[in-house]
């Protein structure tokens, strides 16, 4: 009979030979299974006297447990290296761009018009809309322009046939919002306006942001601060505002502002002013108790300064190659 | 209005440089759009002589001049200039002057004969468009004089951007006024001396419509030389302004237009015929005017007439009959105050703008006409000599504008800036302002002199306040509000995130014209715009568009034809709808898309977006606001889509939106290769939303079972799926369909279809029986509506 110590070689040459978990399985059948080598050993105990049973019985055991621990680290080795072939095979090239779509993005007066209304809604402003298709009392009488007045001319208008027109400003949206609201009022007014011009510096039809806020002791040191404010919001940076009077007929005061970066060159930006009383009487606010400030920018002025575009036509080009760029 | 700055310096003269005087001027409201500085480089030429004039031996139009700079020495030059005569006094540079466009100049021989220098035209010395012939010099002006002495150069060009309200400052005078406030430096005196009457003649004026005239001051002035030529000091102020010389009595009107403000205009005395009555046109009255054009008049339009009829457009322009010419000896001046409201729009009913119509729309100083007058009779003595009559001034003294008072608080003021500016301080502004200033408790009465017809309020002073104390001054103050939070509600979802979900699945936003070519919006929106234009830009900007879509199919052709083969846009905006007297404008939010689902990549096969990649997209939209059961799609028909690939989209009863397959007719219209498809949704009605109730979730497990029926291929999807989930609805939560078939193993005109149906219960677990029992339902249902039956 071939020693235990025999034994157990040959079953650990066996188990290093098995190259995969079958093959392992049949060595440990043919050592350790009911039929096996070992178990084998086991069943001849007892044809053993008594007295050397316990010994023989340790001896095989202890055989066993060395077959089975070299049973155990084969199969966690054979299995760690298939996990490994596996995951090898499994492997991708992760440079290769992901599955799916691409993302879209908004035009950049939209994104530009977005921001100014995130700015001024935290400032507590509310956002206001009115027709563009408007009629003469909104967009000029009411706003102490009456009928025949120089700044009528200048205006530029689109007119319909009886005299309706597209609004030249949003400027018509105070005058809506005071009639139904009333005073105090904080609000801005995005949309699109509308002026019969067309070059290399005008489109027809561009976007505005108009603002209002009127309250019993509003004043131009007010608007001055508001406007400061926003500037900085908007371009994230500090700027040097300039107030130059100018003439708005439904503002007096009226100023245009300029900004500057630092050095002497300074770039106009809108129109704003304190809200003329006739303004306000015409939207049945009284004009002793309450005062008022008004704002009108034009976004794509501001759009051009923030994404350094140069050519306000391209705004309406809808080219995708150069909308791409505003994600 | 352009402006010569040695002018402006001889009515006010600040301590301050050029380019500082213009900042003031932009700092006083009056932006100075440019600033330019003529005859800078001119200080080597000098006012030469032509001593003696021949013939070039070999060129007809060339002459050879012996010309004189003042000392012993005689040039020989060289000139090709129509007008080189003797006796001529010009611009003369010689060899080693650099001329402002650069030109060296050398001595040269030409076709042989030596030249020593260059006569100059105007042109080349940078001094206006002139370059008929050498400039032409006065006879008094000494040979050797630098030019640059002569004519006051070099001289700055200020060109003023005013605005409309500002009529006052339309003048040298009125700039000056406004600086002289500012700066404080001394203002010229702006009287006039009277001019002595030489002869008693007068031309006779009758204010028969006074509200329209109500002051009209004239002058006779008899025998002019008609020979004289205006003084080069005038001639180079008006060409500065921009305006040519015609003669000393149009260059004197002019002349003083720009100095004092006030429009004139000059007859030819001896071609008037009786006396003068300015009134309103008569309807159909015809008048040619000085620029030989024929105007027939409206009945709201000032006209001066005589017996003749009507001579001229009253403040606008002069008639041609009565115009003075190179042979009129006895000039008759006019100048008249014109009311703003007479004026206003006038000009541009006829087409025209002239600085005369300018100035009177925006209105001019009620007491500037006599000033006008003897200030314009004074220099044409002066230039062409006569004889004047006395000064008529007639005016209709209740028609004229009064000056107004304005009571201006001390309290409104510091409201108003949110600055406390001295008492003193305000006194002072207003004073220099020519504003008469009387001290009343809490403030002041001001009284607005005639020229600042502008001044109507109290804001009007506080805007002068503020402007001559400096913007500058009034400091930053932030507001604190009083007036209540904005509501954020949850019944709409707001377009920034509807936004946001389409350009997650790769839309572009566009924005596109309002208006649209007329043609276009039939063609997509099946019927005329009745919001049409008067004045278009042009007729592809000519109608309020009905749809967003022409103008996304428009920008879609233009990328495609710019090799973008994959195009998906949207827009979210207005479109307009009804008539004029009955108009809505609806925010819509639209899309387009075309080319290939998925830009190309590695692992996908390329295939062209359908009708359903784009519905995957409207449905994404629409579920932001509301569930899935609110809304459905229903087959229908639309001008701009293809048949058989059109829905509207419904929300309840209401249809909120239509998308489909972009006709194969249109689309051939626009070039394109591949299918186009579009949605557009009523945004107000599509993003109508509310906040969510949440409700328990089950927490015993679902069911799923699912059946293959057959049914006749007309059955819709929404059919099958509605008439399921009625079968049991109580214990259906979903009911989907995950395939369907047509094919050999189906009879012709029928189609398998494969649906899953999820059951669940909230208060117990389901059993297979329950299972068994809604199956049988929901296939009894289906048998009983559609003929369907069970497939193998």
């Amino acid at each position: 009979m071939t020693a235990l110590s025999d034994l157990i070689s040959k079953a650990a040459a066996e188990i290093d030979a098995a190259t995969d978990l079958a093959a392992l399985d049949a060595v440990r059948v043919a050592f350790l299974g009911k039929k096996g080598e070992i178990t084998a050993r086991l069943k001849t105990l007892g044809q053993l006297p008594a007295e050397e049973r316990a010994a023989a019985g340790q001896e095989i055991n202890q055989a066993k447990q060395a077959v089975q621990q070299r049973l155990n680290e084969r199969r966690q080795a054979l299995e760690t290296a298939a996990l490994e072939a596996k995951l090898a095979a499994d492997a991708v090239d992760v440079t290769l761009p992901g599955r799916g779509s691409s993302i879209g993005g908004y035009h950049p007066v939209t994104r530009a018009m977005l921001r100014i209304e995130k700015i001024f809604r935290h400032a507590g402003f509310g956002v206001r809309s009115g027709p563009e298709i408007e009629d003469e009392f909104h967009n000029f009488t009411a706003l102490n322009i009456p009928e025949n007045h120089p700044a009528r001319a200048m205006h530029d208008t689109f007119y319909f046939p009886g005299g309706k027109l597209l609004r030249t400003h949003t400027s018509p949206v105070q005058i809506r919002s005071m009639v139904t609201e009333g005073a105090p009022i904080r609000i801005i007014a995005p949309g699109r306006v509308y002026r019969c011009d067309s070059d290399q510096t005008h489109t027809p039809m561009f976007h505005q942001v108009e603002g209002l806020v009127v309250d019993e002791n509003v004043s131009f040191a007010h608007l001055k601060a508001v406007l400061h404010q926003f500037i900085e919001a908007f371009f994230e940076r500090e700027a040097t505002l300039r107030f130059r009077p100018s003439y708005f007929p439904f503002t007096e005061p009226s100023a245009e502002m300029d900004v500057s970066w630092g050095g002497d060159k300074w770039i106009e930006v809108l129109g704003c002013g304190m809200v003329h009383p006739n303004v306000l009487e015409a939207a049945g606010v009284d004009s002793e108790r309450y005062t008022g400030y008004a704002f009108g920018m034009g976004v794509e002025r501001l759009a051009m300064l923030r994404y350094g575009v140069t050519d306000l036509r391209t705004f309406f080009e809808n080219d995708l190659r150069f909308l791409r760029q505003f994600r | 209005m352009k402006i010569a700055e040695s002018w402006l310096r001889e009515w006010v003269d600040p301590d301050l440089a050029t380019e500082e005087l213009a900042h003031q001027l932009t700092m006083l409201g009056h932006e100075v759009d440019s600033l330019v500085v003529e005859g800078q480089g001119l200080e080597d030429v000098v006012v030469g002589e032509v001593v003696e004039c021949g013939r070039h031996p070999g060129a007809d139009k060339l002459s050879v001049c012996k010309v004189s700079a003042g000392g012993d020495e005689l040039l020989d030059i060289v000139c090709g200039a129509p007008n080189v005569r003797v006796g001529l006094k010009t611009p003369l540079a010689r060899p080693g002057v650099t001329l402002p466009d650069g030109l060296k100049l050398r001595r040269a021989k030409i076709r042989g004969v030596v030249s020593n220098g260059m006569l100059c035209s105007a042109v080349e010395l940078g001094l206006g468009d002139d370059a008929d012939g050498i400039m032409e010099l006065p006879d008094e002006v000494v040979a050797g004089t630098p030019l640059s002495e002569f004519l006051g150069l070099p001289d700055a060009v200020i060109d003023v951007d005013l605005t409309p309200n500002r009529g006052d400052c339309f003048s040298i005078l009125g700039l000056a006024r406004d600086l002289a406030a500012l700066t404080g430096a001394a203002l010229k005196d702006a009287t006039v001396p009277p001019v002595a009457p030489s002869i008693d003649d007068t031309h006779p004026v009758e204010l028969v419509e006074p509200a329209g005239c109500p002051r009209f001051a004239g002058r006779l002035v008899r025998g002019i030389d008609s020979g004289a030529r205006s003084p080069i000091w005038m001639v180079e102020r008006l060409r500065r302004a921009g305006l040519r010389s015609i003669s000393p009595v149009v260059d004197v009107t002019n002349y003083v237009m720009l100095e004092l403000g006030q429009p004139l205009h000059a007859y030819d005395a001896g071609l008037l015929q009786g006396p003068i009555r300015p009134r309103l046109a008569r309807a159909g009255e015809r008048l040619v005017l000085l620029d030989e054009n024929e105007v027939e008049l409206q009945d709201d339009t000032l006209v001066i007439t005589d017996d003749s009829g009507v001579i001229g457009i009253a403040g606008i322009m002069g008639g041609l009959g009565t115009a003075v010419t190179d042979r009129t000896t006895d000039v008759f001046f006019e100048a008249a105050f014109w009311p703003p409201d007479f004026m206003a729009g006038r000009a541009r009913a006829y087409g025209m703008h002239t600085d005369a119509s300018l100035r009177f729309e925006r209105g001019v100083d009620p007491e500037g006409q006599a000033r006008a007058i003897e200030r314009a009779t004074e220099l044409l003595l002066a230039i062409a000599g006569g004889k004047a009559g006395p000064l008529v001034d007639d005016t209709a003294e209740k028609y004229l504008p009064s000056g107004t008072e304005i009571v201006l608080r001390k309290s409104r003021i510091t409201h108003l800036l949110g600055l406390d500016i001295d008492d003193a301080e305000i006194v002072r502004i207003l004073t220099r302002l020519q504003m008469p200033v009387e001290k009343i408790e809490g403030g002041w009465q001001v009284t607005a002199p005639s020229h600042r017809f502008d001044m109507a309020y109290e804001v009007d002073l506080i805007e002068e306040v503020a402007r001559l104390h400096g913007y500058d001054s009034i400091p930053e103050t932030t507001l604190s509000a009083t007036a209540p939070l904005e509501t954020v509600t949850e019944s709409r979802i707001e377009m920034e995130r509807a936004g946001a979900t389409l350009i997650a699945r790769d839309y572009q936003e566009v924005v596109t014209y309002s208006f649209i070519d007329a043609a276009a919006n039939a063609k997509f929106s099946g019927s005329e715009s009745s919001l049409v234009l008067s004045n278009p830009i042009s007729s592809e900007l000519a109608v309020m568009r009905a749809s967003l879509w022409p103008g996304m199919v428009a920008a879609a052709a233009a990328n495609v034809a710019r090799q973008q083969d994959r195009v998906r846009l949207f827009e979210a905006s207005r479109s307009y709808h009804g008539t004029l007297d009955e108009h809505t404008e609806t925010v819509r939010l639209a899309g387009l898309a075309t080319g290939p689902v998925m830009p190309e990549q590695w692992d996908v096969r390329s295939e062209s977006v359908d009708f359903f990649d784009i519905k995957a997209d409207v449905e994404a939209v629409l579920s932001l606001a509301s569930d899935r059961a609110e809304w459905r799609f229903a087959a229908t028909e639309h001008p701009a889509l293809q048949p058989g690939q059109a829905a509207e989209i419904l929300r309840g009863d209401r249809v909120i939106g239509v998308m489909g397959k972009l006709h194969p007719r249109l689309a051939r219209d626009y070039d394109f290769k591949r299918g186009v498809y579009l949605f557009e949704l009523d945004a107000e009605q599509a993003l109508a939303s509310a906040a969510p109730e949440a409700k328990a979730v089950s927490r015993f497990p679902a069911i799923r079972r699912d059946i293959a029926v057959v049914v006749p291929e007309s059955v819709t999807a929404a059919d099958l799926v509605e008439a399921v989930a009625s079968s049991a609805p109580d214990l259906i939560r979903g009911v989907r369909i995950f395939d369907i078939y047509q094919g050999e193993k189906i009879e012709a005109g029928r189609k398998s279809v494969a649906i899953g149906l999820i059951l669940q219960e909230t208060s117990r677990t389901l059993t297979d029986d329950d299972a068994d029992t809604v199956m049988a339902a929901a296939t009894a249902v289906l048998e009983k509506k559609f003929a369907a039956y069970l497939r193998d």
